[in-house]
């Protein structure tokens, strides 16, 4: 048996309100890629920042011994010093300066008085060459594709000297071809000795490069998995780890909701990426949505699920190339402003509705006639008694918990604020709702009484469209599912009919590419 | 050079054409009296706090667009205790020591807030304009306080005889200046030529001969050409020392030190930066005390060169150093400028204001051209960058 390189006990880090590790333990043997997978929010990224010394040593309770002793990091040089280098999901380049800079940032070549310009780029060239790139170390992070930008931070961590790799979804915006080239120098890595962890969602990529699986779910460790062990991993073995909830009554019925006629159809929808014109960011899709009808998509984190609802509502996002949207039957053509989308009946009930949703800042009135108020003023002048007559109506109906309307939205809870969201755009009237992600970061409670209204919205005959990443909530709460992966639709089926095996087996068939 | 290397080139050296094409064009309309040494030797004297200030205010800038309003009433405040200072009889060394610190101090000041308790800088600053403002009348009990300092006026510059002596005599052309100007030439172009050698020799990535050579040629050509001209006048200004000390180490520091890079980077993704370990709040606190230390000098030039404390100097200073900066090159957002560029846009300003002073234009209409150079400088910015 190898040496562990790393063990950490019994962790748990506690955010005000949350646990978001719960007694975790976790081991890494040398030499080995061992990979950390689980659903979002399942700790992974909180457990590697523990690691690393974002988090420093005091905020949280456990061990972290590493090399045989025991590590009290308080910022992430110091567990840099010993080798613990992590690559982080965002990338964390700055684009204006060169790869070199980059790649010494914090780190400078040289004495204090100077920076070594001239050996800080050789240097930088040689590590360049080891991480698969051919690009000089002087031209700017800018002027390179994200594919190649992520070589440039494991070319960075190498320049550190890492000893542990930690990968924290290095592909997650990497296209197949370029996913296929980091997985084979992570192998290739393995054969020099490094050790690496590798986060992931992709379980494609899991099973091609890694030696060991530890499955988080709920911020608790659910269990280590050997992939050369007597019994052979499969997928759904994973999966079962991963998801592990047992399905009971957390979507409330909806019943007697006649579904009518097609209301929003859009059909060879195709998105380019605003800043990196060779992506697209959606790819000749094509769905549609009835009226009384709830569609769920459903799709891992990029793979361009919200791109495509961002599009439909007045191309808020990205630019449209190629498509047709057509409402009740009648072609539209929207122009690229999301106040002609609201003018056609289409609402988009955004995931982030701290930074793209709410004036936090504003109260629960303001927010709510936000996106129509010209139905609370006339000739432009605001009515301040309907305006919050009209708040106060929805405050009621969906049931918002909050002494009055006046109250500044930015100290409601979660799943309050998103009442207040789904408010703002239901009091615009819409035919068509758009909810991304309606439930994230809310607690169970508040999900039932979004699911609730989410009913009521499809039995007023309204059509909803909702996304969401999480599978069991699909599976309740839609009439039909389309499945996304890597900006196409690959898949869809009637409710009735999934489960969350089929489906995760569909985005993995469609990630592999046959 | 094919039609793309040129595209390249002009836009690399925008600022630099525009500034030629400003200088021709005075020189026309003035017939020539632009160009004359004494207007030379002013453009310096005259705009020392210019670069000085915009020194300080590219630092802050850089790290996001940040601006510090208050350098104004900074200048006027430490010039006011130096003042009172050398009237009650105190060293004119000691008067300076003060100064510098008094602003180093309001820098940390401002700073911490600005660092530690993230306070936008654009309220820190404009607290400190106004405070600093009242504090000057305050020390100066309203009045000017003439500065009769004999020594200190001719260090920084100010008086009727604030130049460096002239040793070598020369008669109508002050030699001591003219042979500075040949050594620094000289060493210039040794040293360079020494760099290029040794990258050479350690197989290291290099400027092809030819370019270096020719940069090399325009620079010593310029160097020799200001010499010349202020040979022919009354020498080395001391106030040039200064700038020239803080421009070199400035320019040193934000391309040759880790600091200085953090300006940078902090500006370009502040998110990046701390992820690779550096401490943002300190680049932040380090860029306003540093701002305020280059406030206390400035304020030291200025009370030498108008020879008093007078509680509305250096009213708007603030705005001709933001200015200065963003007409060379630096990007409102932060991440981008440099010292090079900085200079060019400070010595456009300076020129266009000469140029327009000794055409007799009116000061008011001086204000309106000197903002819509402002204005296109900055939207050509913004427009060349939205293209890429």
């Amino acid at each position: 048996m190898a040496k562990i390189l790393l063990e950490m006990k019994n962790i748990t880090k506690t955010f005000p309100g949350v646990k978001a590790l719960d007694n975790v333990n976790f081991k890494v043997e040398e030499g080995e890629i061992h990979a950390l997978v689980g659903e979002n929010g399942a700790g992974k990224s909180t457990l590697m920042n523990v690691l690393s010394g974002i988090y420093p040593y005091g905020t949280y309770e456990g061990d972290i011994v590493y090399d045989g002793e025991v590590c009290k990091f308080n910022k992430i040089k110091d567990s840099e010093s010993k080798g613990i280098v992590i690559i982080h999901q965002e990338l964390a380049l700055v684009p204006e300066m060169t790869i070199g800079e980059n790649m010494y940032l914090g780190n400078e070549v040289g004495s204090k008085a100077a920076i070594d310009w001239d050996k800080t780029y050789s240097e930088a060239d040689k590590y360049l060459k080891m991480a698969g790139l051919t690009e000089s170390s002087k031209i700017k992070v800018k002027e390179i594709g994200t594919g190649k930008q992520q070589l440039v931070e494991i070319a960075k961590a190498l320049s550190k000297h890492a000893r542990l790799l930690i990968l924290d979804e290095p592909t997650s915006s990497l296209n197949e071809e370029d996913s296929k080239a980091l997985l084979d120098l992570m192998l290739n890595f393995k054969k020099q000795g490094m050790t690496m962890i590798i986060i992931t969602h992709k379980l494609n990529e899991v099973a091609y490069v890694s030696d060991k699986i530890t499955v988080l779910r709920d911020g608790s460790t659910i269990e280590t998995l050997d992939c050369h062990g007597a019994e052979k991993i499969s997928e759904d073995r994973i999966i079962k780890g991963m998801v592990g909830r047992e399905m009971t009554n957390r979507f409330p019925k909806r019943e007697n909701v006649p579904i009518g006629d097609v209301m929003l159809e859009v059909s060879n929808w195709t998105v380019q990426h605003p800043k990196y014109t060779e992506r697209n960011v959606v790819n000749d899709v094509s769905m549609n949505v009835r009226k009384g009808e709830v569609v769920g998509i459903y799709g891992l984190m990029g793979a361009g699920r919200t791109e495509l609802a961002m599009s439909i509502f007045g191309q808020s996002y990205g630019t449209l190339l190629n498509g047709t949207l057509k409402i009740n039957g009648q072609e539209v053509k929207l122009r690229k402003s999301p106040s002609d989308a609201i003018r056609h009946k289409i609402a988009y009930v955004t995931e982030d509705r701290k930074g793209n949703g709410l004036v936090l800042s504003q109260s629960i009135k303001v927010n709510t006639t936000l996106a129509n108020l010209a139905a609370v003023s006339k000739n432009t002048v605001l009515d301040k008694d309907a305006e919050y007559a009209a708040a106060e109506d929805y405050r009621q109906k969906l049931k918002t918990k909050t002494p009055s309307v006046e109250q500044l939205v930015g100290n409601l809870s979660g799943g309050n604020q998103q009442k207040v969201l789904l408010a703002k755009w239901m009091f615009a009237e819409p035919d068509i709702l758009i909810l991304d992600e309606p439930t994230r970061g809310i607690d169970v409670g508040a999900k039932y009484e979004i699911y609730c209204i989410i009913n009521d919205l499809a039995a007023a005959g309204k059509s909803v469209i909702m996304i969401s990443s999480e599978l069991p909530e699909v599976i309740g709460m839609s009439d039909r599912i389309y499945i996304m992966n890597a900006s196409r639709i690959v898949g869809e089926m009637p409710a009735s009919e999934a489960t969350q095996e089929n489906i995760m087996s569909m985005i993995l068939a469609s990630g592999r590419g046959d | 050079m094919n039609s793309r290397s040129i595209k390249a080139f002009l836009k690399k050296n925008t600022m630099i054409i525009a500034l030629i094409i400003v200088i021709i064009f005075f020189s026309v309309t003035t017939g020539g009296k632009i160009l004359y040494a004494q207007n030379i030797n002013n453009l310096f004297s005259q705009n020392a706090y210019v670069f000085i200030l915009a020194t300080g205010m590219l630092c802050t800038i850089l790290t996001g667009g940040n601006i510090d309003l208050s350098v104004g009433s900074v200048v006027c405040f430490t010039g006011g205790i130096g003042a009172v200072m050398m009237d009650r009889g105190i060293n004119g060394f000691i008067a300076f020591f003060v100064m510098i610190l008094v602003g180093l101090l309001i820098g940390m000041f401002q700073g911490f807030w600005v660092a530690y308790v993230s306070v936008p800088p654009f309220i820190v600053t404009l607290a400190g304009m106004y405070a600093f403002r009242g504090l000057s009348n305050v020390v100066l009990n309203g009045y000017s306080i003439g500065v009769r300092d004999e020594m200190f006026l001719k260090v920084f510059g100010g008086g009727a005889d604030c130049y460096i002596p002239n040793f070598l005599g020369g008669g109508k052309l002050n030699m001591t200046c003219m042979v500075a100007g040949v050594v620094i030439a000289a060493l210039m172009v040794v040293l360079n030529i020494k760099t290029w050698i040794a990258r050479k020799v350690k197989g290291y990535s290099n400027e092809s001969m030819t370019v270096e050579i020719a940069r090399l040629v325009i620079f010593a050509a310029l160097i020799l050409w200001i010499a010349w001209k202020l040979s022919n006048y009354k020498g080395i200004p001391t106030v040039l020392i200064w700038i020239c000390a803080i421009l070199m180490i400035y320019h040193y520091i934000t391309q040759k030190t880790a600091i200085g890079r953090y300006l940078y980077a902090v500006g370009g993704n502040r998110k990046a930066t701390e992820l690779s370990g550096v401490n943002t709040k300190k680049v932040f606190f380090l860029a306003y005390s540093n701002m305020g230390l280059m406030a206390g000098l400035a304020g030291v030039l200025t009370l030498a060169r108008m020879a008093q404390g007078n509680p509305t100097f250096g009213q708007a200073y603030e705005m001709d150093a933001i200015a200065a900066c963003f007409i060379g090159g630096a990007s409102a957002y932060g991440g981008i400028g440099s010292v090079p560029g900085m200079v060019v846009g400070a010595i456009l300003l300076g020129v266009i204001n000469q140029g327009m002073s000794i055409m007799g234009m009116s000061t008011n209409y001086q204000s309106v051209v000197k903002g819509l150079v402002l204005l296109v400088a900055v939207m050509f910015d913004v427009v060349s960058k939205k293209k890429e």
